[in-house]
This record gives structure tokens, C-alpha cells and sequence, in this order.
């Protein structure tokens, strides 16, 4: 299998499978046409100029709209544990287009087999190049040269989404706490959306978020906390195990 | 009789479980007491009053006046439960209708089932997906899997040229 790697979105695309170049070519046009609309460090992007005000969010086009909906949406579902808004009240979805992209180039790719990092997120079809389901090794927050562990995505598992405070510092905002409980939070689920929003609520809330977000949603949460201590719901400790 | 004194045990420790889990949450708290009471007027005789006993002595720190400690495991007269998975009523809750199956196998109850219909397509969550502490030699158990990618929190252009990920994509694709 071929692999390919792009920069877009501040930061890198990986993919395996693309198959052809026209494919590869409607991954990258997904994630950038996503950068010009979404980037707040483009002063002309489409949601730079919402953030400024020159730009009325009822005149904004249908697909931010939608985008901001969906964080919306997320935002009562994890008790606004994840929030498309910044403290100082800037819409940024920064926390969502990213995996909401990501579904998108999904779709561009269709069936068959292959499997899209971006970032160190994580969303795969089909198997890897033996049959074997792709394997995604999760980095060691403490020491970001080694693995924690390695998860394979089985069945409709299909998407791996890592949030924490041990690459881009303490980004994510949390809620009245001076440092983030967890350092890393790996979120499994059926879709990289999900994935991806709840692995920042449970960084922004800690272990209260944790119980309810495991409770509610058909998920699997490795967690890494500040003094080293991992957490494990059932569904990976059988990946581990198998 | 039996079988529905150790449901309403189940039932009773799964509100504990719940109250635990929802921190805050006062009325699920407050139902707790008022399910195993259910549970212990339904029956009249003394074996049946003895098997309530046991039901308030789940937590094992219960101070039963009863006397009925001995009745914690199966000595009651009736013979032991019928095994099956019995669910239980479903309650309202803050987070939706919640419902608690007990699993009796061999007159014990070897699993309980807390089911919590969500509103989001019916689908049904188990709160035994908790997490829990695991330890790091347990989960370095999968480090000989052959790793066809890198997850880890969102790296920038820069930090990808250091990271796993970039050194797995030099070396190509193994998977």
C-alpha cells in the first residue's frame, strides 16, 4: 500500500490506500477547502471574519452553519464540557473541524482500504494490507519517542481520536481547574467526530465528565492521568488483551 | 419470593452504583431506599423477612437486627434462585429511563446490568463501561502488534517532523 503525507490545517496528513492520485487529490482538497473556511490564522477565512464581527453568523454559508450546529449539538450533549467557544466568547472550531473534515474526506474515499491519520487522529476502512484490522500505537504522553500501547480498530470501530495537553501545551480549556486531570485522553468510537469531541470533553471536564461521557456513549477511553495512572474502560482492556 | 428479595437487592446496590456514578444526582439517591422497601414489603413470612435482611446487607456493613447475617449466601429455605437474567422496572431518571437486569446463576447473582435507555436512538449503554484503573504492563502487553499507525494529541507541522508518526511514515508502510 502506498502512503502519502501532505501538510494542511497546521499540521500533517498521513494516508495509506489512497489507491489513486485523483483520490489523494479529493483528501487534500477536503482538508483544504476546510483550512480557508475554519482557520482563525487566516485573516481571510470565512470564520476569522464571523470571529471579527464583519461577518453575521446568519449570513455565514450553510456549511459553517452546520459545523456550528454540530458543536453546539456536542456542547449539550457533554454538559459543555466541550464548547465552540473560546472563554473571551470567540467562536472557534478549531476543537471539531478537524475530525468533522476528516469524516468528509471519509466519504471522498468511500470503501476499501485505508487508513487516514491526521494529526494523530486516527479514521480507517476495511483492513490493513495482510487482511490484519489496521493497528494504531498510541504514544507514551510521558515519553512522546515510545508507545503506551497499540490498539486495533475492529469492527465498526473504525476511529481513534487523542486530545491532551502534551503536544500543543495546555490547549484545551478546562473548567475552573488549574491544570487538565488527564494529560492524554484516546477516545474509540464508530465515527472520527465523536471520537475527536469527546476526547477533548473528558481532557476539559476530568473524571466526572469521564463516568458520564462512558455511560452515555458507545465508546472506549484510555485515559493518562497527570501522576501517570492509566484508565481503561472494558472494551480496551480486550483490545489489549487480544 | 427469594428471587425477587435478591432483585431488590441488585436493584438497591445498582441505585447505589448509579448515585455514585451521577454524583449530584439527589433523586436517583433518594429512590434507592424507597426500591429496596418495594423489594422487602412484597414478602410476610419470616423466611421472606429474613431474605430482606440480606437484601439491606448487600454492602456487607449493614447492621441487620434480624440477626439474618447467615442468610447472606443461599441458607434460606425455598432452595436457591431460579438462574436466568430478571430486568427490572424502568425508572426516570436525570439522564433518561434506566433499567437494571440482574443475572442469577446457580441461586447467586453473578452479574448485574445497569441499562440505560439514553434518548439518542434507543440505544442502550452499559454503566459497567466505566473506566477503571489499569496498569501500564497491562496495556505494554500490545506492544508487539504490528503498529500501522501513530495516534497521539494533535501535533503541529513542526512537531510531526519529531514525531513517531513521521518516522513511521519514512520508513513506509508495513502494515
Amino acid at each position: 500500500m502506498t502512503r502519502a503525507t501532505f501538510e494542511t490545517m497546521g499540521t500533517v496528513v498521513s494516508l495509506d490506500g489512497a489507491g489513486s492520485p485523483a483520490r489523494l487529490d479529493a483528501v487534500r482538497a477536503v482538508f483544504d477547502a476546510a483550512d480557508r473556511r475554519f482557520s482563525l490564522y487566516r485573516p481571510d477565512s470565512e470564520l476569522r471574519r464571523v470571529a471579527d464581527g464583519s461577518l453575521e453568523l446568519l449570513d455565514a454559508s450553510a456549511e459553517l452553519r452546520e459545523v456550528y450546529a454540530t458543536a453546539l449539538g456536542w456542547r449539550g450533549e457533554t454538559g459543555g464540557a466541550f464548547t465552540p467557544h473560546r472563554p473571551d466568547g470567540t467562536v472557534d472550531l478549531n476543537g471539531i473541524v478537524k475530525a468533522w473534515a476528516m469524516a468528509e474526506a471519509g466519504r471522498a474515499l468511500g470503501g476499501g482500504d485505508w487508513c487516514l491519520n491526521v494529526g494523530g487522529d486516527v479514521l480507517v476502512s476495511g483492513a490493513a494490507g495482510s487482511g490484519a484490522p489496521w493497528v494504531v500505537g498510541i504514544v507514551d504522553p510521558a515519553d512522546r519517542t515510545g508507545l503506551l500501547t497499540a490498539l486495533p480498530l475492529v469492527g465498526a470501530r473504525c476511529a481513534a481520536a487523542t486530545s491532551g495537553s502534551a503536544e500543543r501545551g495546555d490547549h484545551i480549556w478546562t473548567r475552573g481547574r488549574e491544570a487538565a486531570e488527564f494529560v492524554q485522553v484516546t477516545v474509540l468510537a464508530d465515527d472520527i467526530v465523536t471520537a475527536d469531541v469527546l476526547a477533548t470533553a473528558i481532557v476539559s471536564g476530568g473524571s466526572a465528565t469521564l463516568n458520564d461521557l462512558t455511560a452515555r456513549f458507545d465508546i472506549d477511553v484510555l485515559t493518562v492521568a497527570r501522576s501517570g495512572e492509566l484508565r481503561a474502560t472494558p472494551g480496551i482492556r480486550e483490545l489489549v488483551t487480544r | 419470593m427469594r428471587r425477587r428479595a435478591a432483585v431488590a437487592s441488585v436493584i438497591a446496590s445498582a441505585g447505589v452504583l448509579i448515585a455514585g456514578f451521577q454524583i449530584g444526582s439527589a433523586v436517583t439517591a433518594a429512590r434507592t431506599p424507597s426500591t429496596t422497601g418495594t423489594g422487602t414489603t412484597s414478602g410476610g413470612s419470616a423466611s421472606n423477612s429474613g431474605n430482606s435482611g440480606n437484601s439491606g446487607n448487600s454492602g456487607n456493613s449493614g447492621g441487620t437486627s434480624s440477626g439474618s447475617t447467615g442468610t447472606t449466601g443461599s441458607s434460606g429455605s425455598g432452595g436457591p434462585a431460579k438462574d436466568g437474567t430478571f430486568t427490572g422496572a424502568t425508572e426516570q431518571t436525570p439522564f433518561g429511563p434506566m433499567q437494571v437486569a440482574a443475572v442469577i446463576s446457580g441461586g447467586k447473582i453473578t452479574d448485574v446490568k445497569v441499562l440505560q435507555k439514553t434518548n439518542q436512538g434507543g440505544r442502550s449503554v452499559q454503566i459497567s463501561n466505566q473506566a477503571d484503573p489499569m496498569l501500564r504492563s497491562e496495556v505494554l502487553q500490545a506492544q508487539s502488534a504490528n503498529v500501522s499507525t501513530i495516534g497521539g494529541a494533535t501535533y503541529t507541522s513542526e512537531g510531526y517532523l519529531m514525531s513517531l508518526q513521521a518516522a513511521l511514515d519514512q520508513a513506509g508502510f508495513t502494515g
